[in-house]
């Protein structure tokens, strides 16, 4: 702290030397933050469709379990910079289209349901670990589809740039199962495929395959089965080599992980009725997750 | 920006292990070709057909006609897909529509695309037809009714010679289109050039190495189709008219 006030004063005095250079407290911020506190302006990139993560309610507004903790993130932002009013931009992305989005400067922050990889590494930061999931499937409750053997001949949905769309093909491919894998544009549409009876089944985050059933016209039709093919950590996606800006996200998470704030956003989304038809997911809090809270860590499971 | 560019991703085997993602390319290269390709035959023959009824005195034809241009030319081509793809298997006779329902993926995917492209160009092909035509002196079409030919001969003989050679510049545009529009077949998985491009950048994260040799794709194709119609349109060009020596 007292260096601080040395330095701000170290500034002060700069910049009354050299009126025309901008003050020096911009030239420390660097990256992300530097933009952010230029511009007062945080572009956040959210999904359209990953309940109960990130997606638009009947009124068309962002909600769900990654936005809130993404609005945690933005608070302590808006503290750092001891900025009095920080403008939120919202940015819907894909599966495709959100690391691009990242990268080239369109999206600072994106909190959705995007599982942090080592190949995704290469290109993108990730933040503390929000969530973890299984992947496995859903179809409905008289198919007979008990586990992934069964999909041997059949249709299967997955959503395109998925991991679940990666393990599909792999395992379609590696044991010869002759599958038909639809690969659909995002898990609205997968869904539509499987309840149109296009495929037998659906693959994807258990999590997501519970949100799924929220919005489906009778959730008692729909039952969830297999044994996980994969665990996978959600993170939010920052742009890579920006430490100062993934401190403060993996510093506002950390925080409202360990004070028992997440788990109570949690208990909001997974264990009680959510929008749009108030249905309850009652998606009991994992294990995985719960070592997660208690020592918030941004390892990739792959 | 942190970029990491890796022009070498295209030679590297892809992670499901039954290709290189330049196989995967190619794959959806042909595939588009192959889409484009029908489509385009179809919308010819459609178009040529609906144009001619378009311009025939009979009034209830040529409504007809009309009805099916504007029904095909004023519905996003987006959401005529997913008519043919998600509705129309619906409207069918249950049995037919399961059936057709659960062969291979991308036999669906293909026809339901074929179809809605070539529909879609069709109407607009249709009017290409009918204002080349029209484009005719009303003398043309009396002096071959006054020779004693039928309306249908007069047609064949005399309309037709003339006004699909007139309309080849207009079709190149459209015949353009129809490889660029097939691009919206992706969003209901059908596996062509510009859904493969998105599954690279899905599989790889190297966006840009992906999209530009997308981009290129599209870019030959549409070099070459443009080379191929000038040449059609060298060799069949009405001296006297537009674009004549």
């Amino acid at each position: 702290m007292k260096k601080n006030i040395k330095r701000q004063a170290l500034a002060a005095l700069l910049a009354v030397g050299m009126l025309s250079a901008p003050p020096l407290f911009a030239q420390e911020l660097t990256g992300t933050l530097k933009k952010i506190n230029d511009t007062g302006i945080i572009a956040l990139g959210h999904r359209e469709s990953s309940i109960p993560f990130s997606y638009y309610d009947d009124k068309q507004q962002v909600i769900g379990y990654s936005h809130e903790l993404m609005l945690k993130v933005v608070d302590a932002v808006k503290t750092e910079l001891k900025m009095a009013k920080l403008d939120t931009k919202l940015m819907p992305v894909t599966s495709a289209n959100r690391i691009t989005l990242v990268q080239n400067g369109s999206v600072d922050i994106e909190c959705g349901s995007t599982t942090n990889n080592t190949e995704r590494q290469k290109q993108v930061s990730f933040s503390n670990s929000i969530f973890a999931i299984g992947t496995r499937l859903m179809t409905k409750t008289n198919s007979g589809i008990k586990d992934f053997p069964d999909l041997a001949g059949k249709n299967v949905v997955t959503t395109a740039g998925t991991t679940s769309e990666r393990l599909l093909r792999r395992m379609n491919e590696e044991k010869q199962m002759k599958m038909n894998v639809i690969s659909a544009k995002d898990h609205g549409e997968s869904f539509l495929t499987l309840e149109t009876g296009r495929a037998v089944a659906f693959m994807m985050d258990d999590a997501l395959l519970y949100g799924e059933m929220a919005k489906a016209k009778r959730a008692s039709d729909w039952v969830v089965v297999g044994t996980p093919q994969s665990f996978e950590a959600y993170g939010c996606m920052m742009r890579k080599d920006d430490p100062a800006f993934k401190k403060l996200v993996d510093a506002a998470l950390a925080k409202a992980m360990t004070s028992g704030e997440a788990e109570k956003i949690y208990a909001k989304w997974f264990l009680q009725p959510i929008p749009p038809k108030g249905l309850n997911l009652n998606f009991p809090l994992s294990d995985v997750v719960k070592a997660l809270y208690k020592a918030p860590n941004d390892k990739a499971f792959d | 920006m942190a970029y990491n560019w890796n022009w070498g991703v295209f030679l590297q085997p892809t992670a499901t292990g039954d290709d290189t993602y330049l196989g995967w390319m190619f794959y959806g290269f042909k595939m588009t070709i192959a889409l484009s390709l029908s489509a385009w035959l179809i919308a010819l023959a459609v178009g040529a057909v609906v144009g001619i009824l378009r311009t025939v005195p009979n009034k209830l034809l040529a409504g007809i006609a009309t009805a099916y241009v504007e029904v095909f030319r004023n519905i996003p081509l987006l959401v005529q897909l997913f008519l043919w793809y998600f509705v129309m298997p619906e409207l069918l006779p249950e049995q037919l529509g399961n059936a057709f329902k659960q062969t291979n993926p991308i036999l669906q995917q293909f026809l339901a695309s074929m179809v809605c492209l070539a529909l879609f160009t069709s109407a607009r092909v249709a009017e290409q037809v009918r204002s080349g035509i029209n484009s005719l002196p009303p003398g043309q079409k009396n002096a071959g009714l006054a020779m004693g030919f039928t309306l249908a001969q007069t047609y064949r003989h005399v309309l037709l010679p003339m006004a699909v050679r007139l309309i080849v510049p207009p079709l190149t545009s459209e015949f353009l289109n129809i490889f660029k529009n097939s691009a919206v077949c992706s969003t209901i998985g059908l596996l062509e050039l510009a859904a493969q491009g998105r599954q690279l950048v899905d599989y790889t994260a190297q966006p840009y190495e992906s999209f530009i040799a997308v981009t290129l794709a599209y870019l030959t194709i549409n070099v070459v189709v443009m080379f191929g119609m000038r040449w059609v349109e060298a060799h069949v060009r009405v001296p006297g008219y537009i674009g004549a020596k």
